[in-house]
């Protein structure tokens, strides 16, 4: 199993490592000049020298790379050209709204899902399973932002249960700010849900029509039983699957669920950054958002080895 | 259908209305909703409208102030006095005055303030707001004598502007982060993305501020905005993102609703060296193909007062163009024919991101389709479009609001991105220089008015409004934008 | 995943069609398809107006006999706007396909073919792109070359291709054992060869049910990134554009938001059966079962 997690581990960080090149490359040949966008319209051509020396826009790229990925490892993020503040104050500043998004998204997600694909399968063939995979089929087909708008206008616009947008900040205090993440976290969790409850589904299916656990039942091992305990064990590796996959789409639908919501997460900064050509910020964030599609998936592949006895062996 | 979108509407206004405001238990604290997060905050290094929404006037001040009406009034300089060839200016210092962090204000700062903007390596935007300055000597510690290379009309305007607030040389290095003026509030906390706060300055030189506390939350659009106006939440947009509600809150009596005028002029900016725009016909006939009233209500809220010139209608030296060119298809498809093009021609339109470029470009691609012009739209961003079309002036058309307050002056310089050139003009403007008679000067803005207006260099459009929208209880507040700020030293609760 | 089954021997043309028919899924998601499909060729021709005009007096009126959906903040009849913008998003969805096809079913191929070192870095390859969200790669493209559709098709379509990498080497790596390949082998035909010949025609049916669902997917990520403003630009209308309009006005004018979305979800909804059906009717061992 140790030569198994440490090979997932290695080729996470040459992953990491390489992922860092595109990106930093892919920021190198940006057009437009930071320093001018700083000045505006009105700025002389001397002004706009002067402030690229003084932001470092002048040495060589390859320096800054390193100069960046060595920062990085030490927590050192750089600084912001446009705010002038260290970037990692400001990335720090809106993962506190991104991150529990996308962590009560995924709560939600599995909340919902799991137990549904399961009683789904549990009740192959019935009304409530069809009903259940006709629901699933079209919640797979809305698009997150769209779910979005028509909660708003339903729960926020229409019965004002949640506010329509924005956030309090956490120094309001942990209840105002969830209450604001809810529906965003709704928004994002139930299309994804729909996916995962039907893959659950066939997943507990497949295991349900296995021989042991035939006997099992045969056994007289109470129905609940067998479904949650032998059953699920061995259905949670495709669940797994997916549920990796889908934190990337839960990291990339929070960029645009913040924008339904007005919410001042890494979303927002980034797009804010493009705009205002700030390299470094988008650098970082997209650096940092890849870093946690990476991590993610390192940790499911670790979790099968703890769910797959064969794997555990190995 | 119309009833059952008059039920809905007010449903969901009214479900917005009883989520009631937070409680107040004294009056003196506002929040106030802003478009734009600034970069940073020191004003004297950056262009951005935004730096000055939240500083001008609150926390920073210069010699000389604009006011609510475009005026020029005394600020830490209590006077002055003019020579009489017009070119030096001695400014009497205000007594007792001290920045936020204790330093006492002289002379000297101003001698400072002013030496640094107009620096080689100084990164102020406006640098030209202080090209005419030939020295600046310390006279005694409440005395500044300012000699200019020439009479230049507009200087007592120019000191007013954000960026020539004086700054101590003590903390001009951290004003970007940590703002320290002199100004009757004091810089508190910026929660970067989300809100700056500014408190009073109980050791302020003049009239203390009604207000204890001010915070600037960062709101970018109509859809974040209704609803944190409706709650309570914030309780003033000076410039509003109200796009279609306009109407549903007009209606509201909790809120007053003020449309007033700014110094954006929203012009079709031309390419005036650039064929077939160099050809007066052409541009004579893209000013006759464009309908002013649709471009305005394609808009969103339909506000906005249609132009015919670069100058503001606010201004009394204003004259009312909009005839020069009228909305006349026929006329424009005869020039366009007698321009040498009977089957009109293909260009691109480069739109910057506000929604008055983006959702405007697309009303008069529509509107130039109809006499044969053909449009590209190439939405851009900020920093695309300072480099492709204000500096390296790669464009043919673009649309872009003009906020700089009184700057018709920019159809004089050569490199500017209009590409326009006019002897005539320029004449004009060089005599408004010499010239500090306010009737005299009325009569030259006229006249440099009519000239642009005539040689058609750019599509004029409209004047952008300021919708202004508060609580029925604060009073205070601007009504128009003469300079793009958000005063509040007079802005107080009335119950 | 589970889906490592392969296309039943014809079994006749005729009793394909027969189940086909019988197949509900199969049924109902080729009708919504063709009929999308068919909606964006007519607007070629024909839409109740031109969308190039702009009569702005008739802005956001509701939908009414004359508008079938009403019209937009230009007035633009939104019903002629969701006929046009179908075309995008079917072109866009349809190339990133193409590209991820294109790119990823020789990758996962020749790593299927080859192994060692080649398989080896495929798969991290694939790694690599995996940890870009198509989103990501839509915001870094448009970094550079400013918005556009195009960037759309080239951020979903890199998506594309590790997608179909992963399919087609699992395909491929479950037929190389199989007798008639040994065969193929043994007569001496060299890698390539028994891949173009042997390997894809049997792998077909799995990149197309996987081709189906990835056109799904691409309209769904095409609406995403159009809404944000990376995808396609106006005056080109797009579901996801419309969408971002409608915001800022729903509290008006809510029809504006209802029918583009509505448009997504029914273009979505019959791709994703169409694939359902098209799975069950090509994998032997689901028919069994179902």
């Amino acid at each position: 199993m140790t030569r198994y997690a440490l090979n997932r581990l290695l080729v996470g960080l040459a992953t990491l490592l390489v992922a860092s090149v595109i990106v930093f490359s892919v920021m190198e040949i940006l057009p437009g000049d930071p320093a001018r966008l700083m000045l505006g319209i009105n700025a002389t051509e001397d002004a706009v020298v002067a402030l690229r020396q003084q932001m470092g826009l002048d040495q060589p790229v390859v320096l800054r790379y390193l100069h960046w990925i060595g920062g990085m490892v030490v927590g050192d993020l750089g600084r912001s050209y446009t705010y002038s503040v260290p970037v990692l104050e400001l990335v720090a500043e809106r993962a506190a709204v991104s991150l529990p998004l996308a962590i009560l998204s995924l709560l939600l997600l599995t909340v919902v899902a799991i137990p549904v694909g399961i009683f789904a399968a549990a009740r192959r063939g019935s009304a409530a399973d069809a009903a259940t995979m006709a629901v699933s089929q079209i919640g797979v087909a809305i698009p997150n932002f769209w779910f979005a708008l028509l909660l708003v206008y339903l729960f926020a616009v229409w019965l004002r249960l949640v506010p329509a947008g924005g956030f309090p900040g956490w120094s309001a205090g942990p209840w105002p700010g969830l209450k604001a993440l809810l529906l965003p976290a709704v928004a994002l969790a139930l299309p994804q849900a729909a996916i995962l409850s039907r893959v659950t589904r066939s997943a507990m299916i497949d295991v349900l029509g296995e021989d042991y656990i035939r006997t099992a039942r045969a056994k007289g091992l109470p129905r609940a039983q067998v479904l949650w305990r032998h059953a699920l064990r061995n259905a949670l590796i495709p669940v797994l699957t997916i549920l990796g996959l889908q934190f990337a789409y839960l990291i990339a639908g929070t960029i645009i669920i913040e924008n339904v919501f007005y919410l001042p997460g890494l979303g927002r900064l980034i797009f804010q950054a493009i705009t205002q050509r700030d390299l470094i910020v988008v650098e970082s964030v997209v650096m940092l958002l890849v870093a946690s599609v990476i991590i993610v998936n390192l940790i499911v592949d670790l979790s099968y080895a703890i769910v797959d006895p064969r794997l555990r062996a190995a | 259908m119309n009833i059952v979108k008059t039920i809905m509407a007010a449903t969901a206004l009214a479900s917005l209305v009883a989520w009631g405001a937070p409680a107040f238990a004294a009056r003196d604290t506002l929040t106030l909703g802003v478009v734009l997060e600034p970069p940073h905050l020191d004003p004297t290094a950056g262009a951005a409208a935004a730096i000055d929404e939240v500083v001008y006037a609150n926390v920073f001040e210069g010699l000389t102030r604009i006011g609510p009406s475009g005026e020029v009034l005394p600020a830490l300089a209590a006077s002055w006095d003019i020579s009489e060839d017009g070119k030096v200016y001695t400014f009497h210092l205000r007594a007792n005055v001290k920045f936020h962090d204790g330093t006492g204000f002289d002379a000297d700062d101003v001698k400072f303030s002013l030496d640094r903007a107009r620096a080689d390596d100084s990164v102020n935007a406006q640098k030209g707001l202080f090209a005419q300055i030939d020295t600046v000597e310390v006279v005694d510690p409440a005395t500044v004598k300012v000699t200019l290379k020439q009479p230049q009309g507009s200087f007592l305007y120019n000191m007013g502007w954000g960026d020539a607030v004086i700054v101590a040389p003590e903390s001009a290095e951290t004003n970007k982060d940590k703002p320290v003026g002199t100004g009757p509030f004091r810089f508190d906390n910026w929660a970067k993305g989300s809100s700056i706060t500014i408190v009073r300055n109980d050791d302020y030189w003049g009239d203390k501020v009604a207000l204890a506390k001010a915070e600037f939350r960062i709101i970018p659009d109509a859809a974040a905005a209704i609803p944190a106006l409706l709650s309570g939440d914030v309780q003033c947009f000076p410039f509003m993102p109200v796009g279609d509600a306009l109407a549903q809150i007009e209606a509201d009596p909790r809120f007053t609703v003020v449309i007033g005028a700014t110094e954006g002029e929203t012009i079709l900016s031309t390419n005036n060296k650039k064929p077939p725009f160099d050809n007066l016909k052409v541009r004579q006939a893209i000013a006759h193909a464009l309908n002013r009233e649709e471009i305005i209500a394609g808009n969103g809220s339909g506000l906005g007062t249609p132009i015919g010139t670069h100058f503001s209608p606010g201004n009394e030296a204003y004259v009312d163009l909009t005839g020069t060119y009228p909305y006349d298809p026929e006329k424009a498809k005869a020039l366009l024919a007698a321009a040498g093009f009977p089957n009109g021609f293909k260009a691109t339109l480069k739109l910057p991101p506000p929604a008055y470029a983006r959702d405007g470009g697309q009303v008069v691609a529509s509107q130039l389709r109809a006499v044969g012009i053909e449009l590209e739209l190439i939405p851009v961003e900020w920093a695309d479009w300072l480099e492709q079309v204000f500096k390296n002036k790669d464009y043919d058309l673009t649309i872009v609001s003009h906020t700089e307050p009184n700057d018709i002056g920019i159809y004089a310089r050569k490199d500017y991105y209009f590409n326009y050139d006019n002897p005539d003009f320029d004449k004009v403007m060089a005599d408004l220089d010499a010239t500090s008679d306010q009737a005299k000067r009325n009569e030259l803005y006229g006249q440099a008015q009519r000239i642009i207006a005539e040689d058609a260099v750019n599509g004029y459009m409209f004047q952008l409004a300021k919708v202004g929208v508060w609580d029925a209880k604060l009073e205070g507040m601007w009504h128009n934008a003469p300079v793009q700020a958000n005063d509040l030293t007079k802005v107080r609760w009335t119950e | 995943m589970s889906d490592l089954a392969f296309a039943a021997p014809p079994t006749g043309a005729a009793t394909f069609l027969r189940r086909a028919l019988r197949n509900r899924s199969f049924v109902t998601g080729l009708a919504i398809t063709a009929l999308v499909a068919l909606v964006a060729l007519v607007s070629f021709f024909w839409t109740p107006y031109d969308i190039t005009h702009l009569p702005v007096a008739e802005r956001m009126k509701p939908p009414s006999a004359s508008n079938l959906f009403g019209t937009d903040h230009f007035g633009r009849d939104i019903f002629s706007m969701i006929m046009i913008g179908s075309r995008n998003s079917i072109a866009v969805a349809l190339i990133a396909v193409g590209i991820g096809m294109g790119i990823g079913v020789p990758l996962g191929c020749a790593a299927a073919a080859r192994g060692g070192w080649l398989d080896e870095a495929v798969m991290r390859f694939n790694d690599i792109v995996f940890a870009f969200p198509a989103l990501l790669s839509a915001i870094m493209i448009t970094a550079i070359f400013g918005p556009g559709a195009v960037n759309a098709i080239i951020a979903i379509g890199i998506f594309n291709i590790p997608v179909f990498a992963r399919v087609a080497r699992a395909g491929a790596l479950a037929l190389w054992p199989r007798e008639f390949i040994m065969a193929a082998r043994v007569a001496g035909k060299g890698a390539a060869r028994i891949t173009v010949e042997h390997i894809l025609p049997n792998i077909v049916s799995l990149l197309l049910v996987q081709g189906t669902i990835q056109f799904a997917l691409g309209i769904l990520a095409e609406a995403g990134l159009s809404y944000v403003g990376l995808g396609a630009q106006p005056p080109m209308p797009s579901w996801g554009r419309m969408l971002f309009d409608a915001q800022t006005r729903m509290m008006v004018a809510p029809h504006l938001a209802l029918f583009p979305g509505f448009a997504i979800v029914i273009t979505v909804l019959g791709l994703n059966l169409l694939g359902d059906g098209l799975r069950d009717l090509l994998d032997p061992r689901l028919n069994r079962e179902r």
